[in-house]
């Protein structure tokens, strides 16, 4: 009864593969394909080989909302990974509560993005929101400021409403991490009169590293990828400014109707999320051979 | 002797004060770290519970200065809100109960079985995070339709079935790994079918594994936005997102307060789902990572 090779497995498979295949593995097939050709929604397919990437060079929209995705994907990965590691470590500790703590911080990741996006537009609110509230009474502000809608803060705030929300699955998946790392290490280097910052320095960063690359890369496939919370936040306004790629690629597709354009757009995005991916997990590898 | 014993319980104190500084400060950081997380949720509770002329009051202030229901009323009195939580529980559901139990047996073939297909179908369920949605949409849309399977719920539980698979079965995947394989060998004896294996030995030991994944697949589909918007269309068939976005589109601010009640209903499945499985779910998560 030990692992045998066989036909017996694609039975048990099938029923998985099926649903795959038809309605992720086909469709992605074909949207990719898609990004080859000059379709509209309504109109025939035709191949146009690389026409839509010539095109996307001399389009500035599109060089916008890459500037834009590459400065989200990067602050919000950043911002939930250091935010998310300071948090797991706080919460490896033995002090009481830590418990409701750590049911507590679960509360932005639990909730629907949609409902974020909601609850974040009344936190920027001009008139009746808590932020201009709060920095309007503790005297940093004198007149409330429409966050959302202006040029200089629309991209921070999103920034921060969208590391809000990542930061609890960056602390659970670190604090497993940490959770692995044996007592004993941390005994030894006590005795040595080892600090604090020497302990995580040479003792859990190291052994940390491979989940800290797991959820690194992780984070940033699913940042670039984002769309719901931007959606409901600012629709991309004001003028475009943060309009992530996909949201870009969306409004292509289904406001404007230039499917195969917006499935280049798609494209480009998975190139560039996996030249990035190849490179990081690339110098990571070499750092563990290395040392 | 007696300055040194002086010295010693002045160490201890010395110790016990430091002890109690450094946890001082660590709740201090922690409770930072919990306005910044928790606080637009109770400002969002705190919104759904004021009358309206007092979500525009000159002053907000967190606590409301009167207590009121009429929100909930109003959005419970409301067809098409009900209609959507109504939806979103039945694709929820439905797609949960779907997915473990097509996921269980391919999980477990993945374990016993070494093949050419095991690298195939590990690879896909990483590759597949990669790929942005926008680039299946639009096919997906074009296949199902084929199947009369768009504007439909059913079509959606399709979907969502695919959607939360990789996940599944990544989490089935790993735990199954850790049951000893006598446990199968004394049923092989007794005369039993695999699929009788899978289903009658396996998974009373399972439970608590499949528990967490369907509470994992229910919330997925329950907070799921971007699928949903594209391929619903009638009102009467719309999800909780879907409706929540419609709210603040058209109607939008006039709302807030009924807004901010129907988004914390919406909330209310997830959080509680979330705290139920929140242990298991991180071991689980970094078993994959780390293993593999």
């Amino acid at each position: 009864m030990n692992r045998h090779k066989g036909s017996g497995q694609l039975i048990f498979l099938l029923p998985v593969l099926i649903p795959v295949v038809m309605f992720s593995i086909l469709p992605l097939l074909r949207g990719i394909y898609l990004g080859f050709t000059d379709y509209q929604l309504g109109g025939g397919i035709k191949f146009n080989g690389i026409d839509n990437y010539i095109q996307m060079l001399h389009d500035q929209y599109f060089w916008r909302s890459f500037r834009v995705g590459f400065i989200w994907t990067i602050t919000v990965t950043a911002g939930q990974i250091v935010l998310g590691m300071v948090l797991a470590l706080l919460l490896n500790t033995r002090i009481r509560l830590i418990s409701i703590y750590s049911v507590l911080m679960l509360v932005p990741w639990a909730m629907p993005p949609v409902v974020r996006g909601i609850i974040w537009r009344h936190m920027y609110d001009p008139d009746a929101g808590a932020l201009n509230m709060v920095l309007m009474s503790a005297n940093i502000l004198d007149k409330p400021i429409n966050w959302l809608a202006s040029f200089e803060y629309a991209i921070p705030a999103v920034i921060i409403a969208g590391i809000w929300g990542e930061i609890p699955k960056a602390a659970l998946f670190l604090l497993a991490g940490l959770k692995s790392i044996p007592d004993d290490l941390y005994e030894a280097s006590r005795i040595d009169g080892a600090g604090i910052w020497n302990e995580f320095y040479h003792i859990t960063l190291p052994l940390l590293k491979p989940v800290l690359a797991a959820i690194i890369s992780l984070s940033f496939m699913w940042n670039f990828n984002t769309f719901g919370l931007v959606w409901v936040l600012t629709q991309g306004g004001p003028g475009g400014l943060t309009r992530l790629p996909m949201l870009a690629a969306y409004e292509e597709a289904f406001r404007y109707g230039y499917v195969g354009y917006a499935a280049a757009i798609g494209n480009v995005m998975v190139i560039i999320v996996s030249l990035v991916l190849f490179t990081y997990l690339r110098v990571q590898y070499r750092e563990q051979v290395l040392s | 002797m007696i300055k040194k014993e002086g010295r010693i319980t002045l160490n201890i104190k010395l110790k016990t004060l430091k002890r109690g500084a450094r946890s001082a400060f660590i709740h201090l950081a922690l409770m930072m770290f919990m306005i910044y997380l928790v606080f637009p949720l109770l400002w969002m509770v705190s919104l759904s519970l004021k009358p309206t002329p007092e979500i525009y009051s000159a002053d907000p202030s967190l606590m409301p200065r009167t207590v009121s229901g009429e929100h909930y009323r109003s959005v419970l009195h409301e067809e098409r809100v009900v209609r959507s939580i109504l939806n979103s529980l039945y694709v929820g559901i439905t797609s949960a109960a779907l997915v473990v139990l097509v996921a269980l047996p391919g999980a477990y073939a993945l374990v016993r079985y070494k093949s050419y297909a095991n690298n195939v179908v590990l690879g896909w369920i990483l590759t597949s995070q990669i790929f942005p949605v926008i680039l299946l949409m639009v096919p997906l849309y074009m296949i199902l339709r084929s199947l009369s399977l768009t504007n439909s719920l059913l079509g959606l539980i399709l979907v969502y079935v695919v959607w939360s698979m990789p996940f599944v079965l990544w989490m089935l995947h790993g735990y199954i790994k850790t049951i000893p394989i006598e446990l199968e060998e004394a049923a092989t004896i007794d005369g039993a079918t695999r699929i009788q294996i899978v289903y009658r030995i396996l998974v009373p030991v399972l439970l608590p594994a499949i528990g967490a994944s369907m509470l994992f697949a229910f919330i997925s589909a329950w907070n799921e936005f971007f699928l949903a918007l594209v391929l619903l269309k009638s009102p009467d068939l719309l999800t909780i997102p879907v409706e929540l976005a419609k709210f603040t589109g058209m109607e939008g601010q006039a709302r807030t307060g009924p807004l901010a009640a129907a988004s914390f209903i919406a909330t209310i499945p997830s959080i509680v789902l979330f705290a139920a499985i929140q242990k298991w779910f991180s071991s689980g998560l970094v078993a994959g990572a780390v293993k593999n």
